[in-house]
């Protein structure tokens, strides 16, 4: 089991996923500035692309039969529209949050603490 | 097989490799400029392995939304926290030689697919078989366009061949999404308008500066 000469597969495609995913996961949790929060997000939606089109890669499966077919990268370019979006709107909020605390920092923002 | 090389193992590690260890970087480093940086090279090798699974269209978009949307992430990066010193914005003899041979590398890489371009449209004027008659159909966009406006040419091929899935087009989630993207985009204008009083600063101290 040479994994340089054996052809690549689908489970390395989903171990980077699976890595992507977990650095995002870790970098929400560890970051405390709001933009390296932001970055940790991006991270996990570009882990879950990975995975989407790995499933529905023409090239893993040269016989058509990938389990998602098209609706693979279908999903994922859905996926990369809705993290544009999300990007925006939280930048924004960054912004508001930058002008009423003068600080990014995600700790500082408990204003909402009853 | 012992001496074929599998050109798609090789750009799979170089790509894959990249990407988990840009990821892990953004992780561990500090420096929110650094991990703006390596946020997007890591989303730019994810574009490579979306290119090496056979989704063209896809990778050729995450280049130009996510690391467009990433650079934007970059500047609000620099502009609320970062505090650069003057002096890192000069470019050293090192990174010069490296910035030439990455740009001597690139120009050389396009100047040989642009002669491989011409070479072939050479031959299709010629009446020889030309890429586009050999290329497999899912290089093409035409069944993900297609998709989007609800129409699965994928499913009709599968049906001829026994299996009968339904398979539903996208045209409601797109029409959706459309009109998500731009109630997102104007509450994030209405969100990030300027305000003419700030909060922290009374507003008889602007006016004195602005009378100043």
């Amino acid at each position: 089991m040479n994994p340089f000469l054996d052809p690549v597969g689908l489970p390395h495609y989903l171990l980077v996923g699976a890595v992507l995913f977990v650095c995002g996961i870790l970098c929400m949790m560890t970051k405390r500035n709001a933009i390296g929060v932001l970055m940790g997000v991006e991270l996990v939606l570009n882990g879950a692309n990975v995975n989407l089109v790995a499933l529905g890669s023409p090239t893993l499966y040269p016989s058509g039969l990938a389990p998602l077919g098209l609706d693979g990268p279908l999903t994922a370019a859905f996926v990369i529209v809705l993290a544009a979006a999300e990007a925006a709107v939280a930048l924004a909020i960054v912004l508001s949050c930058y002008r009423t605390l003068a600080t990014i920092d995600v700790d500082q923002a408990n204003q909402l603490k009853g | 097989m012992t001496a074929a090389v599998l050109w798609h193992n090789v750009f799979f590690w170089i790509f894959g490799l990249a990407a988990s260890a840009l990821a892990i970087g953004v992780v561990v480093s500090t420096n929110v400029v650094r991990m703006a940086v390596c946020l997007v090279m890591s989303l730019a090798a994810v574009a490579g392995l979306f290119f090496l699974a056979g989704a063209p269209f896809l990778g050729a978009i995450q280049i130009l939304v996510y690391v467009g949307g990433t650079m934007v992430l970059l500047v609000f990066g620099v502009m609320l926290t970062a505090r650069l010193p003057a002096a890192a914005m000069r470019t050293n003899a090192g990174q010069w030689v490296v910035a030439l041979i990455v740009g001597a590398a690139l120009l050389a890489v396009s100047w040989q697919a642009g002669r491989g371009l011409a070479a072939a449209c050479a031959r299709r004027d010629a009446g020889g078989p030309s890429a586009a008659d050999t290329a497999p159909a899912n290089q093409t966009v035409t069944e993900f366009g297609l998709a989007l406006l609800g129409v699965r040419a994928d499913a009709a091929q599968s049906a001829e061949g026994g299996n009968s899935a339904q398979r539903p087009g996208y045209l409601l989630p797109f029409e959706l999404v459309s009109v998500h993207l731009l109630a997102a985009l104007a509450g994030a204008a209405y969100l990030a308008r300027a305000r003419w009083t700030a909060p922290r600063q009374p507003a008889d101290d602007i006016r004195s500066t602005v009378a100043e």
